[in-house]
């Protein structure tokens, strides 16, 4: 099962495009792990993780056909 | 109340000679009168918000022109918020502007922001992002949050529901200089701070008058490259909670710049002074640069640890010297001032200015 997973902001900066394909994520956890092994550069990033457009504190399932996205601050005015 | 100026806007249905006057009696604080600022705040001035103050310590600069457009080419290096007051007070006289020509600080937030309902966080930096969140948390105030990152928008509403969501619900801990790039370093296109500033002048007109939809517990996101945009709901973060200053006289004291790593502790050094404290005084040379960045340095012994990583590697730092350098100097030197909180007292910290392009070209020149 794959998801696919909207990146903005300066993250797209590491992934190289706005919208990536995650394999085999089942909750928030797994998709930071999925992530770190394909961009390392990810791991030591800040972002808000959203999951069926509601922002996430805790480690939250992810459904067959959920939304994804992570969302980076920015500081600019 | 001149009614004839604000015809067109109280004949909806939304606003009405009430919505009109809401508006008139609002006091709203613009924090920051740059690229969101200028937007937002003539938006506001025209549609009749009756009290609004301005807060920017800076001058007009000739770069800020291409999105700052309250200012004009004759305004540079006058103060951003006499030349805003005077545009502003000449599209709508009717209606009070209060400037404050200072930088917004810990000390003088509370100061600034008690008379106002509604406060616009225009600013472009975290350490004050941080501050204006947290003191607009701590004397309960409306807070229309904007920030731009070169296509890219956001627009929030914080603190303005019983749940009191805020910006460190999103964002708990403030990110640290440099790790962001701001728009100084990243870009931005100008149309997009008057597309993010018109929406959150929209929002604080629907805030106050009480209407539609306003963003409240939510962020939006949009993309001006692909016109992509999404909302997502945000819900409290217990987690968050406990890094919020407890009380306004905590918040005096607590060091935002620290927070974000800009306080400065390192000092910087030229290529001739490196190569002295590297070869007689036995300083340790670290690359902070990311692995695959060129050119590298191969005259004098270095580590690389990027600098995501130094933070971890503090224990092999046990040089009474630590020099830093990446590109151009700019990173290592927030890097310097991030590690100089971890090192010990005796310990020195510098940073290579100009990077490793100074150096070669100081070695060239040899």
């Amino acid at each position: 099962m794959k998801h696919s997973v909207l990146i903005f902001g300066p993250l797209t900066d590491i992934t190289g495009q706005g919208q990536i394909e995650v394999a085999d994520i089942k909750h928030t956890d797994h998709l930071m792990a999925r992530l770190a092994e394909m961009y390392p550069a990810m791991e030591h990033q800040k972002f808000a993780i959203a999951i069926d457009n509601q922002i996430v504190n805790e480690v939250t399932e992810i459904k067959e056909g959920s939304s994804i996205a992570l969302l980076p601050p920015f500081s600019g005015g | 109340m001149d009614f004839e100026r604000y015809q067109r806007q109280i004949l909806l249905q939304q606003m009405g000679v009430a919505g009109q006057e809401k508006l008139h009696n609002a006091h709203v604080l613009v924090i920051g009168a740059g690229g969101l600022g200028c937007p937002a705040l003539q938006y506001l001035a025209a549609v009749g918000v009756g009290h609004i103050g301005i807060v920017d310590h800076d001058m007009v600069d000739l770069s800020n022109l291409h999105r700052q457009i309250l200012f004009g080419t004759d305004d540079i290096g006058l103060p951003k918020v006499q030349s805003a007051k005077k545009k502003l007070t000449a599209i709508n006289p009717s209606i009070k502007i209060n400037i404050f020509q200072e930088k917004i600080t810990q000390s003088n937030v509370a100061k600034i922001l008690d008379t106002y309902e509604i406060i616009l966080d225009c600013t472009d930096n975290f350490a004050t992002r941080y501050m204006i969140n947290d003191a607009c948390v701590l004397m309960q105030k409306k807070l229309v949050f904007g920030a731009i990152s070169q296509w890219q928008g956001q627009v929030a509403i914080f603190n303005a529901s019983p749940l009191g969501v805020n910006y460190r619900d999103l964002f708990p801990i403030p990110p640290q200089e440099g790790e962001v790039k701001n728009c100084g370093e990243a870009g931005v296109i100008g149309v997009l701070p008057g597309i993010i500033g018109t929406m959150m002048a929209c929002e604080t007109i629907k805030l106050i008058c009480n209407i539609g939809q306003a963003l409240v517990d939510k962020i939006f996101s949009i993309d001006v490259l692909t016109m992509h945009s999404y909302t997502y709901g945000i819900q409290s973060n217990e987690a968050a909670k406990k890094l919020m200053p407890k009380s306004l006289t905590a918040l005096e004291v607590t060091d935002y710049e620290a927070a974000c790593g800009i306080s400065s502790k390192a000092m910087q050094i030229d290529a001739e002074v490196c190569i002295e404290k590297v070869k007689t005084n036995g300083a340790i040379l670290i690359d902070v640069r990311n692995t695959d960045e060129l050119p590298k340095l191969t005259s004098l012994p270095c580590l690389h640890i990027p600098m995501a990583d130094l933070q971890n590697s503090i224990d092999a730092l046990n040089s009474e010297e630590i020099i830093l350098f990446c590109q151009s100097g700019k990173r290592s030197f927030v890097a310097a001032n991030q590690l100089a909180q971890l090192l010990q007292p005796k310990q020195k910290i510098y940073s290579l200015e100009g990077g490793i392009l100074s150096f070669l070209a100081y070695t060239k020149r040899q």
